[in-house]
């Protein structure tokens, strides 16, 4: 693939998000032959986003499959698929086709375990592209994570950078329990190293990816390279920001949030979604819980408005970037 | 090309109307019930008289041994009992609901003891007789409805004859039926041609459940995907308060067709009708020749659930056409006919009350469950919020006893 540049003599590999998304797939794959994948145009055209390429190809439409075009259809044959044993990957084409599948995901896949007292696991992962940037139709730039984060019995994981898609993703499938799995789809294409040898961290670990001191900026998905953006940009100005990449948004690992929080007393979380009963309200509400004492400002969140996603010219207007954030980390510091 | 299964044959032996002409467009005024055969072997009155849809079937019905023909009366002249005991379980506050099976035991039956033991049950949440035939405790489901449980059995546990919970969301059931029975497809665990080793599924779904999305999605991949599996669809005439005439236009078998799913509509109180459809269905399925769906037409005697109240929505008269029809009494005639010992009906009725009676005592002493079973299995793999929840959860109720309180409970 003349896209993966091997660094001689190392187990590093550069290369955009979806081929290390794809690559994580294909070892999965390899490892497990009960994985198998599931979605819309994922085998000979290889997804719409080519995440799947060569995949049915290589290991046949038995475990590769085209489905026909039903999300529903698609998450409730999963759910039998596992309970016969099977690892099923389901890709879902865009964030906002996953509702019709929201009745099978919410009240069957998410309480079988449960229900059946643990006899019965349900190792199936939901793959979404999701959020804006990307400047497409309506429907096809939404970010629902909190619908799945708010579902008990579901595991919802989001990685921000190749290496985190490649083990991630190897990750979530064995996981014994379904996870939805959040690709930010405007990090498909840019490129970063791969490190084949081992996983930095466990699935559901958040990660400081910029130290700094004065305030800690919190998000996941494409908001994490925003909140890299601002950073740079806050730096050039004097204030030195720390970045934590949540990479998991059900559990969350508050650790080192909250590390991160003692040592600068100070919050801004950023997410493309809504704000209003969201994943920035849950994390705000918990970080002033356990680290009240530590917090110079309130924390602060930056969201996108609580109305429908736009229309793609205005998403410049909605999605939060970086000045928007260096508003909020301006008003957090006049504390 | 098409890798599962065998080759598809477009010359599926579909249910069509007797009266169906070629032309380019379809009335659907002009299917209506009486165009569509419907297997009988069993009259109103008990006689045998199988009618000419029933012709193709009458070599499996003939043969049956008569202790077979004696056990489906046992089947369903115990779970009438079972289920006149939760329902009055229910009324005195023992339950917190019931969903009466009475007047669909025939179609339950006969479905069910049509069914191999490597076969895959699921049922919707009125099968209670299908259960109970493939090996669950009749008490397992009375933990649904008396909220010890929200699963009731383990299906992975061989005594429960692969039977799959109850689902309680209307449909949802038919896709996870589908996918159990794509993977099977996948496994090359149907078709091979041997019949005790080749697998199908059978799903249950009602009349109202088939106006769901859920099922429409569970034919068209059980289609695509050549699935060994049966749709088995109790008309039982109303969905709560609804009729069917509101749930389709045309006779529900009509359904199955348009996805390219063989289709056949029984008699669903005449017990070896229901047998006999369901075995050849079931046979057809297991050896890799793709899915089928069987309306059986029958009657919900009862109330939707105890908390329904069909005076507000249906006549007496219909309910009394219904009681003529009744499943049981038709099979006694039958049985009678046949010259059985009198012994057969009181036997059965001896081990259907004391069916009754084990259920009531077992109810009565089936307690809460501790909190645990909050926290324990929403995940299968460790969960930090479920472990940090279990614990407060722990230490709060200890904390009264620490302060030498009564639990506030």
């Amino acid at each position: 693939m003349s896209t993966i540049e091997t660094t001689a003599g190392t187990s590093i590999e550069t290369m955009p998000f979806s081929k290390a998304l794809n690559a994580g797939l294909r070892k999965a794959m390899e490892d497990d032959p009960r994985v198998i994948l599931m979605g819309e145009d994922i085998g000979a055209l290889g997804g719409v986003f080519r995440v799947t390429e060569h995949l049915q190809r290589d290991f046949g439409p038995q475990r590769v499959l085209d489905t026909p075009l039903a999300e529903s259809g698609i998450v409730g044959t999963a759910i039998g698929l596992a309970m016969g044993g099977f690892r099923p990957v389901i890709e879902i084409q865009f964030d906002g086709f996953v509702f019709p599948a929201f009745d099978q995901i919410t009240t069957q896949l998410a309480k079988i375990t449960a229900r059946h007292q643990g006899a019965v696991s349900m190792p199936v992962v939901i793959r979404i592209p999701y959020g804006g940037h990307i400047g497409a139709v309506e429907h096809h730039q939404e970010s629902p994570e909190t619908y799945f984060a708010h579902t008990p019995g579901l595991r919802v994981v989001s990685p921000s950078t190749p290496n985190d898609a490649y083990w991630m993703i190897q990750e979530a499938i064995a996981s014994n329990d379904p996870v939805v799995f959040l690709e930010p789809k405007s990090r498909y294409w840019p490129k970063g190293e791969v490190d084949l040898a081992a996983p930095a961290l466990p699935l559901h670990a958040s990660r400081i990816v910029r130290r700094g001191s004065d305030v800690t900026l919190v998000g996941h998905g494409a908001m994490v390279s925003t909140l890299l953006q601002a950073a740079a940009l806050a730096e050039a100005e004097g204030t030195s920001c720390e970045v934590v990449d949540l990479r998991s948004l059900s559990p969350v690992d508050y650790g080192p949030i909250l590390d991160s929080v003692r040592s600068t007393g100070r919050m801004v979380y950023a997410q493309e979604a809504p704000g209003f009963v969201s994943l920035g309200s849950e994390i705000a509400a918990t970080v002033m819980e356990r680290a009240f004492y530590a917090l110079e400002a309130p924390v602060l969140r930056v969201s996108g408005y609580d109305t429908p996603f736009p229309p793609a010219k205005l998403e410049g207007v909605y999605l939060p970037d970086p000045d928007r954030i260096l508003e909020a980390v301006d008003r957090s510091l006049a504390y | 090309m098409r890798p599962w299964g065998s080759s598809q044959d477009p010359r599926h032996r579909l249910c069509a109307p007797s009266t169906a002409k070629r032309e380019t467009s379809v009335s659907v005024d002009k299917v209506t019930d009486a165009d569509i055969p419907v297997v009988r072997v069993l009259d109103a009155d008990g006689s045998y008289a199988p009618n000419a849809a029933a012709e193709e079937y009458l070599p499996l019905i003939e043969a049956l041994p008569d202790g077979e023909i004696e056990q489906f009366y046992r089947d369903m002249v115990a779970i009438r009992a079972i289920d006149t005991q939760a329902t009055n379980l229910q009324r005195q506050g023992q339950l917190a609901l019931w969903p009466p099976s009475r007047g669909q035991e025939a179609a339950q039956v006969g479905s069910a003891r049509a069914a191999r033991p490597q076969d895959t049950i699921f049922p919707s949440y009125r099968e209670h007789v299908v259960t109970r035939i493939r090996g669950v405790d009749p008490v397992d489901i009375i933990k649904l409805m008396r909220g010890t449980s929200n699963g009731g059995w383990d299906p992975t546990d061989p005594r429960n004859g692969n039977t799959r919970i109850y689902t309680l969301v209307l449909g949802s059931q038919t896709l996870h039926a589908t996918g159990l029975a794509m993977g099977l497809v996948f496994d090359g665990r149907c078709g091979t041609g041997d019949p005790d080793r080749d697998e199908a599924v059978m799903v249950y779904y009602g009349d109202g459940a088939s106006s769901q999305g859920d099922v429409h999605e569970a034919m068209v991949f059980a289609a695509s995907y050549r699935t060994p599996e049966v749709f088995f669809l109790q008309n039982n005439h109303w969905a709560i308060s609804v009729p069917v005439s509101t749930q389709s236009r045309v006779p529900l078998v009509q359904r199955g067709i348009g996805y390219g799913i063989p289709s056949v509509r029984v008699d669903g109180n005449d017990v070896l009708a229901s047998y006999a459809v369901t075995r050849r269905a079931l046979d057809e399925a297991r050896s890799g020749d793709g899915p089928r769906a069987i309306e059986a037409v029958t009657y919900r005697m009862g109330a939707h659930t105890t908390s329904d109240d069909p005076t507000k929505y249906r006549g007496s008269d219909e309910e009394q056409e219904w009681a003529r029809r009744d499943p049981i009494a038709r099979l006694r005639a039958h049985l009678e006919h046949r010259g059985a010992a009198g012994s057969v009906f009181a036997d059965a009725e001896a081990e259907a009350a004391e069916a009754a009676e084990d259920l009531r005592v077992r109810t009565l002493e089936l307690t809460s469950p501790g909190p645990e079973v909050i926290f324990d299995h929403v995940y299968t793999d460790p969960h930090p919020l479920m472990a940090e929840q279990k614990a407060w959860q722990a230490q709060y109720e200890a904390s009264f006893a620490a302060e030498g309180q009564e639990g506030h409970r």
